[in-house]
């Protein structure tokens, strides 16, 4: 089964080869099932061996491929290895399992895309880089993805390129995540000079032996890393590029900005946890990272008006969570929730991008209403898709999922009641964002009328993710509720069990608190919006509340902070530099040329008494010199 | 008898010889004078041929003169030619309406 | 009479003043043939030049240059450019366009750069410190022997030099005939 690793990456290497090379030729056809069906053989592929990785565990936790050697300079080597242990297939799965869905999708909503064979190409290397990242063996390879993802994002969100303000959206993702990307690469110097190589398990295995506990140039690797993390997850303080990253299409929000790239941060965290561990400051960073993004994005969320945006909001607050959770040392239940998260909001955007097709291209919630009845399996599977997201007690999986992280904020060894505290707050807030959106979208009576039905191709996905969205959750059952936890006992190979410091008995007290949240939130979105809807009205008339929601709505007023602090200096300068100085160099000698050329030409005037005068200056030279010398 | 004109003064007499034609060259606009001018300077350097041939006593000198009598009848032929043919087309013999070129 | 010191003084100086005259008249008619504005004055002042020279090369020892020159110069190229004067009816148009364009704006600036190369010229000569030879008579036996041996081929190479011209002479100087549409062409004068 080894030697099946390498056609996970490739696979969508060569579909993305065939269609950005010849796509325009292929007919639409041979493009979808060149498109779609490169990852889903790459998903089949994944199952054959994650199956017989499970059933037939190696002795030593892993699966290693050696491709070839990519750089051998002097003591420096980096080979092109692909490494699959179960943190990787955790991720592998996912990302080519949704991802081969989300293609599926894709088929039939880009169908009336004119530049259909880019889409595919475009978002084969996505799935190409991302399967790149997760399967390093060694941080430059996965650095190699890393990058490869960001281009694919910027040039997935830009797909639209004819209009500006896509441009401009991509231009910002790929800038902001090029900070995190920065600090992630001297992060990596760091390492290498510390340790003299860059494969992932030889470094953790010498970072405990070169680093005591609470080492400085720990905290300093980690938190180098950590900026990665957060460019790329889009936590605070850069987070502000994934709302406006939902100018590309839906497909390409669910793939990257909902399911796989904004979780490569929580990947490599996961991936480098000794690191982590060595250093409790950076430890509490992340929590910290993590806590604060996901109440300023959960307010944030409570006000948008556009519905993708509600759901990136939703996305950075979720993610947060999964930082707050490897903050706090619970390593497993962060890679549980990514798993769950991944197919909840996967399922909600491509839920919401059909909706928004089916209503000609309306983003806004405030437009929509009515479609409980109008598009029936959109709104099941939507329905299914927030009751996970809202966390609705044992029946969706997210409720697993973030229950477990909610109790782990208390309970602990790192965790402490603020986060508790904080993480409860966020559950309440994503309850009410859920079912307000639930309740603007389906609800009230239909401000626009939907077009058409959305396709096979579209709704089976939808129902495929839905049926995930539930039952993927009974993996991975709290402890009260029996010991029945794969998941877990699977990824206790390489991530450590978190530390508990109280007893377990608890647990069910906090699971009641749980609840409490989420039908709180649910409540309260319920009496806004759909039973007194003038309670609202009343609220605007306050200063206060008008004031908190253009605040909220701006996401906290990072956006303007950016421009002031940053954006215009820099335009500044450039500006000052605008008739660059060093280009002057080159223009002056660009200019001496030309006045040359000027004044030699007067010398071919065709004149030819004025040729022979040159005749006889140049015999006066020859002569003067003849005489000089 | 021998003569005593020394060789620099028959030098310098054909160098001014050679620049007087120079000057009437490049004053001048019409082309049968520019010609007539050229034909001074050829003249010139043939003397200046004969005069050395004549002091080292050896027919070089004026072999020498021959041809370049030969060339400037050549010459002289085939270019008034072309000055026919050129009032002909141009229907002036100013040279600076001969230029072809713009600027 | 030789005894004479008065005669033989004169007998050697005579050549001297002649050179000396010959060479002004030289100077002179060249510079007349410079700035006349007449074409034929011109001519006829060149040919005036031309005669001296050929006095000049008598001088010098050198007869059969001389005679050349006569005949060959003065003889043909002169008559040339009288035959094509008279073919373009050169008159008395051309001589008030030459006093037009002969303005003092137009001549001081080559006039100047041709002094200092005279002077260059000069200086050159004069550096040059030869030893006082005096001039030879190089008859015309000499010459032909030379011609016809050692510079046969330039004198076959000159044939073909003066072929050329005939030839391309006559190539470049005849008139096409250029035939009008019978709509274009001009009406005869009744």
């Amino acid at each position: 089964m080894n030697n099946l690793l390498w056609l996970i990456p490739v696979l969508p290497l060569f579909g993305f080869l065939i269609l950005g090379l010849t796509g325009k030729h292929l007919s639409r056809f041979w493009v979808a099932i060149i498109g779609a069906g490169s990852v889903s053989l790459s998903a089949i592929i994944t199952f054959i061996v994650g199956i017989s990785f499970l059933a037939l565990p190696p002795a030593s936790g892993h699966y290693s491929q050696t491709l070839w050697t990519w750089i051998q300079v002097a003591d420096f080597n980096s080979r092109i290895t692909l490494f699959l242990d179960a943190l990787s297939l955790v991720f592998v799965f996912v990302i080519t399992f949704v991802g081969a869905l989300i293609h599926i999708y894709s088929v039939a909503f880009m169908a009336k895309d004119k530049d259909y064979s880019r889409f595919f190409a475009c978002m084969n290397l996505f799935v190409f880089s991302m399967l790149l990242l997760v399967l390093a063996d060694n941080l430059l390879l996965l650095y190699l993805g890393w990058e490869g993802v960001g281009l694919c994002s910027y040039l997935l969100i830009g797909f639209w390129y004819e209009n500006p303000v896509n441009g401009y959206a991509a231009r910002k993702a790929f800038i902001i995540t090029r900070v995190g990307d920065t600090a992630m690469a001297i992060g990596l110097f760091v390492i290498f000079y510390q340790f003299g190589t860059l494969v992932i398990s030889d470094v953790l295995v010498k970072a405990p032996a070169l680093w005591h506990q609470g080492a400085s140039m720990a905290t300093v690797t980690a938190l180098l890393l950590l900026a990665g993390g957060v460019g790329k997850s889009a936590q605070l303080p850069l987070q502000t590029w994934l709302p406006d990253a939902m100018a590309g299409p839906s497909p390409v929000s669910a793939l990257i900005h909902a399911a796989t790239m904004v979780t490569a941060g929580v990947y490599l965290i996961a991936r480098m946890h000794v690191i982590f561990q060595l250093s409790p400051v950076a430890q509490m960073i992340v929590a910290t990272i993590g806590a604060a993004t996901l109440v300023i994005a959960g307010f944030s969320a409570l006000t948008q008006y556009d519905i993708k945006r509600v759901l990136a909001y939703s996305t950075i607050s979720q993610i947060g969570y999964m930082f707050l959770a490897l903050g706090i040392g619970a390593w497993t239940a962060a890679i549980f929730h990514f798993m769950i998260h991944a197919f909840f909001k996967a399922l909600l955007f491509l839920a919401a991008g059909a909706v928004i097709e089916a209503l000609h291209h309306e983003h806004n919630m405030f437009k929509m209403g009515g479609l409980k009845n109008k598009l029936p399996v959109i709104f099941w599977t939507f329905l299914i898709g927030s009751a996970s997201l809202a966390a609705l007690p044992l029946i969706s999986a997210g409720f697993y999922s973030k229950d477990q992280i909610l109790w782990y904020t208390w309970a602990s060894r790192d965790g402490n009641p603020l986060f508790w505290f904080i993480a409860f707050l966020g559950a309440l807030i994503t309850a009410a964002y859920t079912t307000r959106m639930m309740i603007l979208t389906f609800w009230g009576e239909a401000k626009t009328e939907p077009g058409h039905q959305p396709g096979k191709l579209m709704t089976i996905p939808l129902i495929i993710l839905a049926f995930f969205s539930v039952f993927a959750g009974f993996i991975e059952l709290p402890h009260n509720f029996g010991h029945f936890r794969p998941f877990s006992n699977l990824l206790q190979q390489i991530l450590p069990e978190t530390v508990l410091k109280t007893t377990l008995n608890s647990e069910l007290l906090f699971q009641l608190l749980a609840f409490l949240a989420t039908f709180g939130g649910i409540y309260l979105a319920y009496v806004f919006y759909y039973k007194q809807p003038q309670r609202i009205e009343k609220l605007r008339q306050s200063k206060l509340v008008k004031n908190l929601y253009i605040f909220w709505f701006s996401g906290w007023g990072f956006d303007q902070f950016y421009q002031v602090l940053v954006v215009k200096p820099i335009v500044f300068i450039a500006s000052i530099n605008k008739n660059d100085v060093v280009d002057k160099i080159y223009q002056g000698i660009e200019l001496v040329t030309e006045r040359l050329y000027r004044f030699l030409s007067f010398t071919q005037s065709g004149s030819l008494r004025w040729y022979i005068m040159g005749l006889v200056v140049g015999a006066i030279i020859i002569l003067s010199i003849q005489i000089m010398l | 008898m021998k003569s005593s004109i020394s060789i620099e003064m028959i030098m310098l007499l054909a160098a001014l010889l050679f620049v007087l034609g120079l000057v009437g060259v490049v004053i001048r606009k019409n082309i049968i004078f520019m010609l007539l001018a050229v034909e001074i300077m050829l003249n010139a350097s043939g003397l200046a041929f004969v005069a050395a041939g004549s002091r080292w006593a050896q027919p070089d000198g004026q072999v020498m003169f021959i041809f370049i009598l030969a060339m400037a009848a050549a010459e002289v032929s085939v270019g008034l030619a072309l000055i026919l043919q050129i009032y002909h087309q141009h229907k002036s013999l100013d040279i600076d309406k001969l230029k072809e070129m713009k600027g | 009479m030789r005894s004479h010191p008065l005669i033989y003084i004169a007998c050697y100086l005579k050549m001297d003043i002649a050179f000396y005259t010959t060479a002004l008249v030289t100077v002179i008619s060249t510079v007349m043939v410079i700035t006349r504005h007449n074409p034929v004055h011109a001519l006829l002042y060149l040919v005036i030049s031309l005669l001296s020279l050929s006095l000049i090369f008598f001088l010098l020892g050198a007869p059969f240059a001389a005679l050349l020159e006569i005949i060959i110069y003065a003889g043909a190229i002169m008559v040339l450019f009288i035959f094509v004067i008279m073919l373009l009816n050169l008159g008395k148009e051309t001589a008030k366009q030459e006093k037009e364009w002969l303005k003092p704006k137009v001549w001081i600036g080559p006039a100047i750069l041709s002094i200092i190369l005279f002077v260059e010229l000069f200086y050159l000569i004069m550096m040059a410190h030869a030893v006082p030879y005096s001039l030879q008579i190089v008859n015309s036996k000499v010459v032909a022997i030379s011609l016809f041996g050692p510079y046969l081929i330039g004198v076959e190479l000159a044939a073909m030099l003066l072929m050329t011209g005939v030839v391309g002479a006559a190539h470049i100087g005849q008139h096409k005939k250029i035939v009008l549409h019978r709509f274009l062409k001009e009406e005869e004068p009744l």
